[in-house]
């Protein structure tokens, strides 16, 4: 899944890291904009072995979007900011 | 008097404003950080923030909320990003959680306004990275100025499908195809009442009209059989329209939603009794008009009380604030109580002309293949509910949806049922021959979302 830049697709970037390869990012975007704009292609896997997962309900709801951030554990990826300096691993 | 008003969308803000405005500073919490709600979400300050740009024809109503909200948050206890996890009703306690930490907020009377989420049926290649909600695919257009891929396809049905496909189109995004499983047929009988909705109609039949008139591709009455994908997510959708043949459009994100279901845990946890609304199809909580619940000192206003839409919940919360004020003794302006229960009835028959327009599918969800994903948060697939409702289900076949939850796992995963439960019940139902509604509803727990657990402290280290 890649996310499409439609509109203020020009503010400045901050830079994170998921699994240690860099990630480009915009002020404002939240950890699933950041990723899944960035390249990611998906945020987790399924623990049931039914492949990958990149959120669905972008609400906070469905909880399919967990990621794991240095520093602040386990977060819904669509509910939470991007920081500079984040250092992301799939949840 | 200690007042709690849970949710900061449109019937938080207008019930927050008759409550300060009656003297009152309210406790007010919600999940975001800022106050507007789903339908209004706010980008982040980062973005732009052009209401006409980001609301379309919403944008005077969304920028009235927001200025309500402004002036409101500082004449209020205004707890944001706050999830209230629980709430005990003969306590008068909620249960909060901000930032990892826990605590108490404890009240005289609460009213809640918590919203609603996207209603879904599953389709065959559903998980996989590139389909969202219909809600989800506006809120990461409006929010964060994205699009959900490059070639969007829509499925579904209701008001939002059309709007969302407008604002993508409009936006720039390519949409290949606006998918609607309600025949035209059902949409053109319901017409005539529908004119009532006036403005709202109206509306509706621009986003159509401006579809086909820039040449998107849009099916009526269509049969979603899978959503192809590859190594990188979706790649396709496949149909079949309403005469029966298939169809297969290339695509890299859809979008999909059947109308809104309430966002009613809170409600449920208070111990506030449901029924079962035969035309939305949802289980609401029980109240009455101006909002008021069976359980004393608890109200109800907005999409959590039963869907009724952005303009509905503003009047809606405005009338349930007066309700709790009228119920402790203060007086309040009566001719502002009949303006907003004369508004809430006629909307009410526009609302009910909608719901016919709109049926949703259940006969979509119950058909879901046994091999296709259910329950996504546990992996399970229709035919592991199926086979609990069985007679040779070994501990006997599920009577009812908590007991089919126990055997099959169905509805208890993280999101507690809210993705895959409207969905579930159908397919039970139609397993057991039974009516949905005789089937009863997946039960709340709390906390209502997922939280940390706290390790304890290590143990003080010996000093040598």
């Amino acid at each position: 899944m890649r996310l499409h830049r439609l509109r203020d697709a020009d503010r400045p970037r901050i830079a994170l890291t998921l699994e240690g390869q860099a990630i480009e990012a915009q002020q404002g975007d939240t950890l699933l904009t950041a990723l899944l704009a960035g390249g990611a292609g998906h945020l987790r896997r399924s623990e049931f072995g039914d492949g990958a997962r990149a959120g669905f309900c972008l609400m906070g709801a469905c909880q399919d979007c967990w990621v794991a951030v240095e520093g602040l554990g386990r977060v819904r990826a669509c509910a939470t900011l991007a920081e500079p300096g984040m250092a992301v691993r799939r949840g | 008097m200690r007042v709690a008003v849970v949710g900061a969308g449109p019937a938080g803000v207008r019930a927050v404003e008759v409550l300060v405005a009656a003297g009152h500073r309210p406790v007010w919490i919600d999940e975001a950080p800022e106050g507007g709600g789903r339908i209004y979400q706010r980008p982040p300050a980062p973005l732009q923030r052009d209401a006409k740009t980001l609301y379309g024809f919403e944008a005077k109503r969304a920028t009235a909320l927001h200025a309500a909200f402004d002036a409101l948050k500082t004449r209020a206890d205004w707890r944001p990003e706050t999830l209230a996890w629980h709430i005990r009703a003969g306590a008068k306690r909620l249960h909060t959680l901000h930032r990892g930490a826990q605590g108490v907020v404890d009240y005289d009377a609460a009213l809640l306004c918590t919203g609603a989420m996207d209603r879904v049926i599953p389709v065959p290649g559903w998980t996989q990275p590139g389909v969202t909600t219909l809600g989800g695919a506006q809120i990461a257009l409006k929010a964060q100025g994205c699009g959900i891929g490059r070639r969007v396809a829509f499925l579904g049905s209701g008001p939002l499908l059309w709007l969302i496909a407008y604002q993508y189109a409009k936006a720039g995004a390519e949409v290949v195809a606006v998918l609607d499983t309600t025949p035209f047929a059902t949409k053109a009988a319901a017409a005539p009442r529908l004119l009532r909705g006036g403005a709202t109609f109206a509306k509706g039949l621009f986003y159509v009209g401006w579809l086909r008139a820039h040449r998107v591709r849009v099916a009526e009455g269509v049969t979603p059989l899978a959503i192809e994908g590859g190594a990188e997510g979706v790649t396709g959708l496949r149909w079949r329209d309403a005469a029966g043949r298939e169809h297969e459009v290339a695509c890299d994100a859809v979008g999909m939603g059947w109308g809104l279901k309430p966002e009613a845990q809170l409600a449920d946890l208070a111990g506030i009794p449901f029924r079962f609304d035969a035309l939305q199809h949802n289980w609401v909580p029980q109240r009455d008009a101006a909002g008021r619940t069976p359980i004393a000192g608890h109200y109800l206003a907005g999409d959590g009380a039963g869907i009724g839409g952005a303009e509905v919940a503003e009047l809606a919360g405005a009338r349930a604030a007066l309700a709790l004020l009228q119920d402790a003794g203060q007086a309040v302006d009566a001719t502002t109580v009949a303006r907003l229960d004369a508004a809430l009835a006629q909307q009410q028959r526009f609302r009910a002309a909608l719901d016919r327009a709109f049926p949703f599918p259940a006969h979509l969800a119950a058909a879901l293949p046994d091999d296709a994903i259910l329950c996504r948060c546990e992996g399970l697939r229709a035919g592991e509910l199926r086979a609990a409702a069985r007679a040779d289900n070994a501990a006997g076949p599920a009577p009812e949806m908590n007991r089919a939850k126990a055997f099959s796992r169905t509805g208890m995963g993280r999101c507690q049922g809210r993705v895959c439960g409207a969905a579930a019940a159908e397919i039970l139902a139609a397993e057991l021959g039974q009516p949905v509604k005789a089937i009863g509803r997946l039960r709340g727990q709390p906390p209502v979302k997922p939280m940390p657990i706290p390790a304890p402290r290590p143990a003080r280290e010996a000093v040598s």
